[in-house]
């Protein structure tokens, strides 16, 4: 039964490491199609997250999440640079539940930021985006494909962050 | 057991995830694609009988998950390969063993998603379902079944779910069954698509069945159990401009278990939250009250396991390790309580908000007991077999569960140092909430200084300073923290944290714990070495829940 099972895997892994081999290099995979909600309640499936063909950013964040607060705030520091130099867009994803997604809305308004709020309330959208801990970020291509990820924030990792979309937004490859 | 739990998925997951495999194989245009996490924690025990750690006989104790995920099109399947062995301490050592507890195909259609298998779902804020994971915690009530859900026009969301629940590596007795519906009256009539008045309401059915078994109350007579127990709940959420109200009420009927001493009392709760924000201001204030809302799917369980749904504590989620010393934990059965947030940002070039402005939380939450009266004059309060109690709604009831009052000012003096200074006032009554008969309410005063100096561009240093006041329980403590941050990749901290004010001048004991994080990209490897208390830790970058050690632990996580 195992050896079904175990062959199944293999088979279905090597044909899609093929399929991904043949398309366009570096991509990690495809927004998957969930639904979380935006600040108003209405329904947003995470597939059509777009951003006119420029490259974006996703951050899974919460309210309870010291780092993540720091990233997003370090970030709205310089976001209205980051947006008049390349365009870019920051979907701030909360993965609090019932406890506290009530305060996501207070809280990025006392803070001012002007990111996407999208509200995660039983982290489906974390699980399809495969996210271990919080604070976790991706950059995304314009075509909707996730180019790069990383998780953990310290002081700086901006830096690296705008660089990739810099870099996602020429063209040009990335290391992995 | 376990083999039965394991081939039938084993089988109908491979074939599922290997058909659309070949089939979209060929067509390039839908592409298929694989990904997934893996998280490992491993965990070296020093024994430390002082502490509390005990020798554990396997020395070392690992858990470890991987999830692999398939997508083709609108198809998409899943599954969870979980390894304890043997859980580490802090975990129910029920969940020994190896194997794939959850798994999952579902097909998205238009209007219609259709997902078999494992399941994790919420009605509303969650008071009358929700099914959840959070494995570091040890977490997992995911439902056994079906799940269907059907969107007939834009703005109108329907839900159905049918199964059983998880029970370590096995399932509940109880067969659970619901639905739900939500409107979004805004997304339903075009006209009011861009209005300032917003309005959305739902409601959601849920019933449990478990077969009769024989369970005598006090004087030994036989309960007439119901096999049946239904619960429903309404909800409104409704906006105009930058107010906002919510409301969930529920309600549940005559449920007898081992939580609530096996009474017939109706179950009732109730959840209200108002807000106001607008850039740079915010302000919400809940309230809840909660009377016998234990929902379980096995009436005889009193563990954290078979939950139905979701009662949170209307309390701020503390992190700093000192002020999540003493936190709040619901008490599903009977609690009242409120909780209000205010958050504000001093503007720029202000002589308070200097050159980058300043940020000021202040929180507070209050929960206390209901009040709880007698049937008759010959029943006691809560007998079972009995009707148990009356309890007036809108009365507060006399007996102190908790109080917080904590204030966060953030301020940037420099482009290179920042200054995060909390206080907190707390009282917790360590009786209840923990079940220490006789021990007195804990008050606490706690306050932490959290500063980061950039040295660099990319090289932090960053010092937590904190400190935990009380003349209760264990006395006063200290802590310090200190991280080094080479950014994106390297963490290295060293903290300690110190008992100096326990009444037994010999339990003034250190809690060292030194951290080495290296991250690339989604790839994170972190040793830590020493002793640590249970809760969220915020280290070396992220946030998550671990329970409590002693001695060495390697975490490894990926996603790809």
């Amino acid at each position: 039964m195992k050896n079904i099972l175990l062959s199944a895997f293999l088979l279905c892994f090597g044909i899609t490491l093929m399929a991904q081999e043949t398309g366009a290099d570096k991509v990690l995979f495809k927004l998957p199609n969930v639904t979380v909600t935006d600040m108003k309640g209405t329904r947003v499936t995470t597939d059509k997250l777009f951003n006119d063909g420029k490259p974006f950013i996703i951050s899974f964040w919460a309210t309870w999440c010291k780092p993540c607060i720091k990233e997003l705030t370090t970030i709205s520091d310089v976001y209205e640079d980051w947006q008049e130099e390349t365009g870019v867009k920051l979907y701030a994803v909360s993965i609090d539940d019932s406890r506290s997604s009530a305060q996501v809305k207070t809280l990025v308004n006392g803070k001012g930021w002007n990111y996407e709020i999208l509200l995660d309330l039983n982290s489906e959208f974390k699980r399809a985006m495969n996210v271990n801990a919080v604070p976790h970020t991706f950059v995304v291509n314009g075509k909707g494909e996730v180019v790069w990820q990383h998780t953990s924030f310290s002081e700086g990792a901006e830096l690296d962050l705008i660089n990739i979309v810099r870099k996602v937004k020429a063209g040009e490859p990335l290391s992995h | 057991m376990k083999t039965r739990f394991l081939t039938i998925p084993f089988l109908l997951a491979g074939v599922l995830f290997l058909a659309p495999a070949l089939l979209f194989a060929q067509s390039n245009s839908l592409g298929s694609q694989v990904n997934g996490n893996f998280q490992m924690d491993a965990q070296y025990y020093k024994v430390d009988s002082a502490i509390g750690a005990f020798p554990v006989p396997e020395k070392m104790m690992m858990n470890s998950w991987t999830n692999i995920t398939y997508t083709a099109g609108s198809f998409n399947a899943g599954l969870r390969y979980e390894t304890y062995l043997n859980p580490v301490n802090g975990y129910d050592p029920r969940y020994k063993g190896a194997g794939i507890p959850y798994w999952y195909v579902d097909y998205k259609t238009g209007q219609f998603q259709v997902t078999a298998g494992h399941i994790y779902e919420q009605f509303g804020s969650g008071m009358i379902f929700r099914t959840y994971e959070e494995h570091n915690l040890g977490y997992d009530n995911s439902l056994n079944g079906i799940r269907l859900k059907f969107n007939p026009v834009k703005g109108i969301e329907l839900k159905g779910i049918y199964g059983t629940q998880r029970y370590f590596w096995d399932k509940g007795p109880g067969i659970v069954r619901g639905g739900d519906a939500d409107v979004n009256l805004n997304d339903l009539v075009p006209s009011l698509e861009n209005s300032k008045f917003r309005f959305q309401f739902g409601g959601s059915f849920v019933s449990k069945y478990q077969a009769n078994e024989e369970i005598y109350n006090a004087d030994q007579e036989k309960l007439i159990l119901p096999l049946n127990v239904a619960s429903g709940a309404g909800r409104i959420n409704m906006s105009y401009g930058n107010f906002g109200l919510n409301a969930e009420y529920a309600q549940k009927i005559n449920d007898p278990n081992a939580m609530n001493n096996f009474i017939y009392k109706k179950g009732e709760s109730l959840l209200l939250t108002a807000s106001y924000s607008q850039k740079g201001f915010g302000i919400i204030v809940q309230a809840k009250r909660l009377d016998n809302m234990n929902y379980k799917s096995k009436r005889t369980e009193t563990g954290n396991v078979l939950d139905m749904n979701y009662l949170p504590a209307i309390t701020k989620q503390q992190t700093y390790t000192l002020a999540a010393f003493y936190p709040y934990a619901t008490q599903p059965n009977n609690e009242m309580g409120l909780e209000a947030q205010l958050n504000y940002k001093i503007k720029k070039n202000t002589i308070l908000g200097g050159q980058y402005g300043t940020d000021v939380a202040v929180n507070f939450s209050a929960i206390n007991s209901i009040v709880k009266n007698q049937v008759d004059d010959s029943t006691a309060i809560g007998e079972s077999g009995t009707l148990g109690y009356t309890s007036p709604f809108f009365k507060v009831g006399d007996v102190k569960y908790f109080r917080d009052f904590n204030i966060e000012i953030g301020h940037k003096f420099s482009h290179n140092f920042k200054l995060l200074l909390t206080y907190m006032y707390e009282d917790y009554n360590i009786e209840v909430i923990e079940g220490h008969p006789g021990e007195p309410v804990i008050h606490a005063d706690i306050i932490v200084a959290d500063m980061t100096y950039k040295i660099t561009p990319t090289k932090a240093l960053r010092l937590e300073a904190q400190t935990l006041m009380t003349k209760e329980d264990d006395g006063d403590w200290l802590l310090g923290l200190l991280e080094y941050t080479v950014a994106p990749k390297w963490f290295v901290s060293v903290a300690d944290g110190w008992n100096y004010g326990n009444d037994d001048a010999d339990r003034r004991f250190h809690y060292p714990l030194v951290a080495v994080a290296y991250n690339n990209e989604a790839n994170r490897i972190q040793v830590s070495y020493g002793k640590q208390r249970e809760g969220i830790v915020c280290v070396g970058g992220v946030c998550r829940n671990v329970p409590a050690s002693n001695g060495f632990t390697l975490t490894v996580t990926t996603s790809f």
